[in-house]
């Protein structure tokens, strides 16, 4: 199976245009030790109903929640409108490359251009990119930018940063003589005692991987007084409607994940990470930008800019080795946000905060359960269950819910930790269900142990 | 075309040596080379140059080129009309006026024998024709 | 100022609203008496405020001002502008794939272990290598995993390899990746030929080169003839090779860069595999390793475990590159491709692919300068350098006479090698017809008037932007109408 449109009398016109007589012919030139000499050993094509039907079987071995799904811990589901899939499934966004030539690429530019402008605005930041591959490697990349930047090699992280990011961050900064240092967490949320004089950047997530709200103010103040750059990565970005951003606590960069704004959970991709600053680091900051000009006419016209901080002008020079953005994601969010606009937006988030906090009080009642911290938080509760939180989603899942998010790799010390998160899809009969079977298990599975 | 007053790097830097300072640009050749310029990095005052070694870029549109040192020396001024963080930031001051008000940096040169040792206008013109 | 399409900002009016989400049926709290006022927003963010119709609008008329591949031809050098099929798009939108939460647990998502357990596997026999992550979000991102991994091999075996020797025709993504992965970069020449200079290779390899990185076909659209001979001097050297596989889709079938001699591979599903670029990604740049380096490939994997699958971290892992798997979706387009073709159907792609590339260089070489004048694989590359001398037409100036014609541009200036460079790609899936109007167009092109050509396009939306003013005062965001 293939969709080449040529036919025999096609192919015999275009050999004889270059001498030769077969397909074959046309490597005939390549060292015999390289040529495969037999056909590749994959199973055979398939037609597309056939196809269908096998993609079919697989996505139905994997298992969605029917009756709620309570798990976040770095990918959220948010309600998004039907106009973003239809938006993104336009041939002429979906099948058009990145927007080299300005002249037939006005609609993708400028969309990028909008996506800036939205990002600068949640984040109160004054300049934004054309976005990054995700939240981790948006991260990463601000701490690179904050080392080039500081010329020093010392970074402070926090324990409440995704723990996926943090490996991250470790992967990149293995082949570079730089130290992280990790700060710990209290009551869930950031210590920071002393920056020190050589630190490049201090890191935190907010909300953090725990779901507390940090006090990013006095953070990103302490960094600051330290010649730090204060980095804050936002993993859920409907967040921003409500807490205060980035931006006005000080923050030099905000970054994050932007795929929460429009995005369907992709089993963790396709996402899009997003990167904005302080306008005097504007020229560290890695990707494309999308800038607002005149044509040859005088009319307004947005092409891509300050392209000699990129690879392919500076090579090794290059501020990154970053490429491709992730446009199709970006136009997402910009399309989901023009939806919602700020009312949306704040709704949005009004009904992720509120459910969570009739569940922290409610859950508290449950006899063996008990919330694990008191700072405040968002979406996201972090709960010490009666019973082993694998067991516990293992019994939810066979009530069509899907649990929260077990703490027990990351936070060994808390015991039967679990994460659960709430958004406006949840809505408060997921939550008096997720509440009843909770207490039902918690009883069950705890007779059966005792 | 090529000023005969002052001396050239192979690198298509200039200098104008007057009372023990130099001023360095880049020639009308190497700006028509590059393109419509966008961006300028320069070192700070009070830097050390060392002869040979990069001491900035510079930006086109569609290219990025090093600066190298002329000579030996401290930098004791910089063209603040290309610094981008400035309300009058003219970098296609380079482009219009490469020999006048596109100039960069002022060097007070370790030894002038350094600055006339470099080419002169004629040695410099037949450089950039080849 | 006169424009086009009016921005979201302009458009929007204070009350306005396109969407509601669910209200979730529960008390909302005070978001000030539960958090403390010292960590809520004051100001809510400048949004736009429009009406569903009003946003589909503007985004329906913003798709029309875009070339796209679904509307025109693509003749882009190693970005490989292929149709994307449809049938992709719609297993990547099943529910059991769109709406499967990374983090859920493995039991409930072996549908998706198996389909990049299966992937990993096919990616092997395609290109000729032990084992392979799918984790990298883009080709950079392969190339980078693919640096790290080597910088890591070298670690534990005690060896001081501090360099990366890149040919002059390589994508600026090989250098500035080698660079942030902590290498020293040094770019050897190609020769008159198109090939590696092995005199250049030779001198340069020593026990403090870590890897050469190398794209076959190259950039030049050339399969590098002394493959063999350069893979036997890098090991020999103690060296690895490195794959960019920005240029696969010549070779589907054909050769495989494990036989070559190739350590390390990345591929771009983009490119290759036919998933949608959609204005600048997203990709996914899987990587691939053969023997030992195997075990220093990204984590988690997935593999087999009994009836099932798990996800696995090799031995010696650098890792993670990202969060969670990869960049599920286009995996999961990427592998309806491959299925659907299956092992005749990808070999025919790249002799349809190298096929087209030949018969569009012999129908044009006239007209352009041909550097190197041989047979090609799936691209070829042409120079505009009498043109420029001759009447001031630069590869530029045709590029953007080509829009007018309705064709998207070739890639320009690129590789940097060779002089007023037009990178001319015109994949497996075009007609005869097409790749016939296309060649005409470019011979009608070489005649036509200059001022014509040098003022072109005439017939896009807008003409030509002014870069310099974009670059010099850069507005990035809207802040109301520019001065």
């Amino acid at each position: 199976m293939n969709y080449i449109p040529h036919t025999a009398r096609d192919q015999q016109k275009m050999l004889q245009a270059v001498g030769l007589s077969t397909p074959a012919d046309l490597f005939g030139y390549l060292p015999d030790a390289v040529k495969l000499g037999r056909p590749l050993a994959l199973s055979p094509g398939l037609s597309e109903h056939d196809l269908l039907r096998h993609l079919e079987s697989l996505a139905s071995k994997n298992k969605l929640a029917t009756r709620g799904s309570f798990l976040g811990a770095g990918a959220y589901h948010h309600y998004s409108p039907s106009v973003v899939d239809t938006v993104l499934s336009r041939s002429e966004f979906l099948t058009a490359y990145t927007p080299y030539q300005p002249e037939v690429s006005q609609g993708t530019l400028q969309a990028i251009f909008e996506f800036q402008t939205m990002i600068c605005e949640l984040t109160g930041m004054e300049a934004a990119n054309a976005s990054v591959y995700d939240g981790s490697n948006a991260t990463v990349e601000s701490v690179l930018m904050a080392l080039n930047t500081t010329n020093r090699s010392r970074v402070l992280v926090s324990r409440g940063v995704h723990p996926h990011t943090r490996e991250v961050l470790k992967t990149y900064l293995a082949a570079h003589a730089v130290t992280v240092e990790e700060l710990p967490l209290e009551d869930g949320r950031t210590v920071l005692a002393k920056v020190g004089e050589d630190a490049a950047a201090v890191l935190i997530q907010n909300p953090n991987f725990l779901g507390l709200v940090e006090d990013t103010p006095a953070l990103m103040e302490k960094a600051r007084a330290a010649g730090a750059l204060g980095i804050v990565s936002v993993a859920d970005p409907v967040s921003l409607a409500l807490l205060k951003p980035p931006g006005a606590c000080g923050a030099d960069i905000a970054a994050g994940e932007a795929a929460p704004l429009g995005l369907p959970p992709s089993y963790g991709g396709p996402y899009v990470g997003f990167m904005a600053c302080k306008k005097q680091y504007l020229r560290r900051l890695p990707g494309r930008l999308a800038g607002m000009t005149v044509d040859s006419a005088g009319r307004r016209t947005f092409c891509l800019t300050l392209q000699a901080r990129e690879q392919h002008i500076r090579r090794e020079k290059a501020a990154s080795n970053i490429c491709t953005n992730q446009g199709l994601c970006a136009l997402a969010v910009t399309c989901y946000l023009a939806l919602v606009g700020p009312q949306g937006l704040r709704e949005a988030a009004l009904t992720c905060l509120s459910l969570a906090e009739s569940f922290k009080k409610r859950v508290a009642e449950i006899p063996g359960y008990r919330v694990l911290f008191s700072s405040p938080s968002f979406h996201e509760v972090a709960v010490a269950c009666p019973v082993s939180p694998v067991e516990l989603n293992r019994k939810l899942a066979e009530r069509g819910i899907l649990g929260g998010y077990p703490l027990v790799c990351e936070f060994p010390e808390i015991e039967n930790g679990m994460l659960f998160c709430f958004t406006e899809v949840n809505g408060a009969a997921e939550l008096d269900n997720l509440l009843c079977d909770l207490a039902a298990l918690g009883r069950t599975l705890e007779a059966a142990r005792g | 075309m090529i000023p005969e007053d002052l001396r050239y790097t192979k690198e298509h830097e200039w200098v104008r040596l007057s009372n023990g300072v130099g001023e360095v640009g880049i020639t009308h050749f190497a700006q028509d080379q590059l393109g419509d310029i966008v961006f300028v990095e320069l070192p700070p005052v009070g830097t050390r140059l060392e002869a040979n070694k990069r001491f900035g870029t510079v930006e086109s549109v569609k290219t990025v080129s090093d600066l190298f040192a002329p000579c030996n020396g401290e930098v004791v001024a910089i063209n603040t009309r290309l610094n981008s963080d400035g309300d009058d930031f003219q970098p296609e001051l380079i482009n219009q006026d490469p020999y006048g008000g596109g100039w960069m940096i002022k060097v007070k040169v370790d030894n002038p024998d350094e600055v006339t040792a470099l080419l002169d206008a004629r040695a410099y013109g037949e450089l950039a024709k080849s | 100022m006169d424009r086009l399409e009016a921005t979201l900002f302009e458009k929007s009016s204070p009350g306005r609203r396109g969407c509601h989400p669910p209200s979730g049926g529960v008390a909302l709290v005070d978001p000030v008496a539960v958090l403390g006022a010292e960590l809520v927003r004051e100001t809510p963010p400048a949004l736009p405020e429009l009406g569903e119709l009003q946003v589909l609008r503007h985004f329906m008329r913003l798709s029309q001002l875009n070339f796209s591949i679904d509307t025109n031809f693509y003749p882009l050098g190693s970005c490989t502008m292929k149709y994307n099929p449809r049938v992709n798009e719609v297993t990547a939108r099943m529910p059991g794939f769109a709406r499967l939460h990374p983090m859920q647990p493995m039991e409930a998502a072996q549908g998706a272990l198996e389909l990049m357990h299966n992937l990993q596997n096919d990616l092997q026999e395609i290109t000729g290598m032990d084992g392979f992550t799918l984790q990298p979000a883009a080709g950079a991102h392969g190339e980078l995993t693919a640096l790290f991994m080597a910088a890591a091999y070298f670690r534990d075996r005690g060896e001081k390899r501090t360099r990366v020797v890149v040919p002059d025709s390589s994508h600026g993504t090989n250098p500035a990746s080698a660079a942030l992965a902590g290498f020293e970069v040094i770019t050897i020449p190609t020769n008159a030929a198109g090939d590696v200079d092995l005199e250049q290779l030779k001198q340069h390899l020593n026990n403090e080169v870590a890897c050469l990185m190398l794209t076959n076909p190259s950039t030049l659209g050339l399969f590098e003839q002394h493959i063999v001979e350069v893979a036997r001097l890098v090991h020999e050297a103690g060296g690895l090779l490195y794959y960019d596989g920005a240029n696969m889709n010549a070779l589907l079938g054909v050769a495989r860069p494990g036989d070559m001699g190739f350590d390390l591979v990345h591929l771009n599903l983009h490119k290759t595999m036919s998933t949608p670029h959609g204005g600048g990604g997203p990709g996914a740049g899987p990587v691939g390793a053969r023997g030992a380096l195997v075990d220093y490939l990204p984590g988690p994997r997935s593999a087999r475990q009994g009836e099932g699958f798990t996800f696995e971290t090799p031995s010696k892992s650098i890792g993670r590159v990202r969060m969670f798997w990869g960049n599920f979706l286009v995996l999961v387009r990427a592998y309806t491709y491959i299925r659907h073709h299956g092992p005749e159907g990808l070999r025919e792609v790249a002799e349809g692919a190298v096929m087209a590339a030949n018969y569009l260089r012999a129908r044009v070489k006239d007209a352009f300068d041909m550097p190197y004048d041989r047979l090609c694989m799936h691209e070829f590359v042409l120079s505009a350098r009498t043109m420029k001398e001759k009447k001031g037409v630069r590869a530029m100036d045709v590029a953007k006479r080509l829009l007018d014609y309705g064709f998207h541009a070739p890639t320009v200036y690129f590789p940097l090698c060779v002089e007023e460079a037009l990178m001319i790609e015109p994949t497996e899936t075009e007609t005869l017809e097409t790749l016939d109007s296309f060649a005409e167009a470019l011979l009608k092109i070489a005649q036509e008037d200059v001022a014509l050509v040098t003022t072109a396009p005439h017939t896009t939306p807008v003409g030509r932007a002014d870069e310099a003013r974009a670059a010099r005062k850069p507005i990035l965001r809207w802040e109301g109408e520019a001065p």
